[in-house]
């Protein structure tokens, strides 16, 4: 009864495995026994869907949320969100946040000794629109270290959280940025097993969205579980 | 058959969400005064039974009635204005939580069965590469719960119970129920692979 309204299952290797011991933190974290397979019932299918109520006219904008602009190198990142049957997600809100330019985010617990910046905050919300399209406009994140091991340091990125339509597409995940000599070395990148859906995380660079004399733009296409089967055609 | 594209793979939220935009409402579903208010409060523990006092919870249910405020329910089951389903928290020093809301009503599960009263939770945390998602059902539906297609699946009783608030027996108003996440150990929660 419920398996046409089924989400696909990821593909092995495609997300990664809660005990990933190079990153410390899951080994006390990361459950013991095997997860119980779930049918997908309208508990699952159904979803909390939030859209425009929850985004103020700058939200999308980190760079204009406080009096002065912030420092550090103007970005625009922007893309397209779909499912992974190829249909875009419109009309979805996305939430976003990160480090500023030096890599210190405005948070209680993040001793690193780089500076903040009085004008940056470092999150932010937009919605999808009837093509699925989203555009943020931010400042590009900096390096920082962390203590996994003496000298481990994450690469710059940029947290992003979706819902998707329905419970079983909630995503939560990193965007990296495209030829950064960190990754290489990054547990939590790494933790993902397969080579191409870890490259999935890295943006493209866009030069034709790129506004001259103002930001580079860069691209990132994020893909949640599409229908299992669609019954319809549409 | 069309192309499938590659899912995007999930990364840990990490420690410093709490910069995100914060979440209207947190984890009020409802008026603490409400007449159908009910607390479940709750805490997170590590494998080392240590708090975890740095991961998001997000709630998501049914109405009292048993319908959810969705475009894909469209029983014939009254929805309730100003009830959205969706709770958001930050656990505390302590590892603690504590939801405010209704208890939902019963909804229809595989075939011809009906599901238990339950909320669906997921943790996002540090450590955690992906969420992990459970139920919390009610020790005092025990007869729904006998008949729910979920929880006739986990055979063993204690690990079954994992998924059980337990009514505080104080007995004050608004009821208070108790759920415990253990994310390891004797008393490790249940979490589905949904």
């Amino acid at each position: 009864m419920d398996r046409p309204n089924s989400y696909k299952r990821d593909e092995a290797g495609e997300q990664p495995p809660y005990l990933h011991p190079e990153y410390r933190s899951t080994v006390l974290r990361a459950p013991k026994q095997p997860l119980v397979p779930l049918p997908h019932t309208l508990s699952e299918i159904t979803g909390p869907v939030y859209g425009h109520e929850k985004v103020g006219p700058l939200d999308h904008d980190l760079t204009r949320q406080h009096d002065g602009e912030p420092l550090g190198e103007r970005i625009i990142v922007l893309g397209r969100v779909m499912d992974s049957n190829g249909r875009p997600v419109p009309d979805a809100l996305m939430e976003i946040w990160q480090a500023n330019s030096a890599g210190r985010y405005r948070h209680e617990v993040d001793n690193h000794p780089a500076p903040l910046d009085p004008n940056f905050s470092g999150g932010g919300r937009c919605v999808t629109d009837a093509g699925g399209r989203y555009r943020f406009v931010t400042i590009k994140p900096a390096a920082y270290p962390w203590g996994n091991d003496p000298n481990a340091w994450r690469p710059a990125h940029i947290h992003f959280s979706l819902f998707g339509t329905a419970f079983a597409t909630r995503l939560i995940t990193q965007m990296y940025f495209p030829g950064d000599p960190l990754l290489a070395c990054d547990a939590i990148f790494n933790s993902i097993p397969d080579a191409g859906a870890r490259h999935r995380l890295v943006c493209r660079l866009d030069l034709e969205h790129t506004e001259p004399e103002w930001a580079l733009a860069y691209e990132f296409d994020i893909v949640l579980r599409g229908r299992d089967a669609t019954p319809m055609e549409g | 058959m069309a192309t499938r594209h590659g899912t995007t793979p999930s990364q840990t939220i990490g420690p410093f969400h709490r910069i995100m935009v914060p979440w209207e409402g947190g984890a009020e579903l409802v008026a603490p005064d409400h007449p159908a208010a009910i607390h479940i409060q709750g805490c997170i523990l590590d494998g080392a039974g240590q708090p975890v006092d740095d991961s998001v919870i997000e709630i998501w249910q049914a109405n009292v009635h048993g319908r959810y405020a969705h475009a894909e329910d469209t029983r014939e089951v009254p929805l309730v204005e100003g009830f959205e389903g969706f709770g958001r928290a930050i656990t505390d020093g302590d590892g603690r939580f504590d939801i405010v809301t209704v208890k939902p009503g019963c909804v229809p599960g595989p075939g011809e069965t009906v599901q238990a009263p339950h909320i669906a939770l997921s943790v996002f945390a540090r450590g955690l590469l992906k969420q992990l998602v459970t139920r919390i059902y009610f020790a005092d539906e025990a007869a729904a719960n006998d008949q729910d297609p979920v929880l006739r699946t986990i055979t063993e009783p204690g690990r079954r119970d994992t998924l059980l608030a337990v009514p505080r027996a104080s007995g004050g108003a608004p009821p208070v129920y108790d759920f415990e996440i253990c994310l390891q150990g004797p008393r490790e929660t249940v979490f589905f692979d949904v």
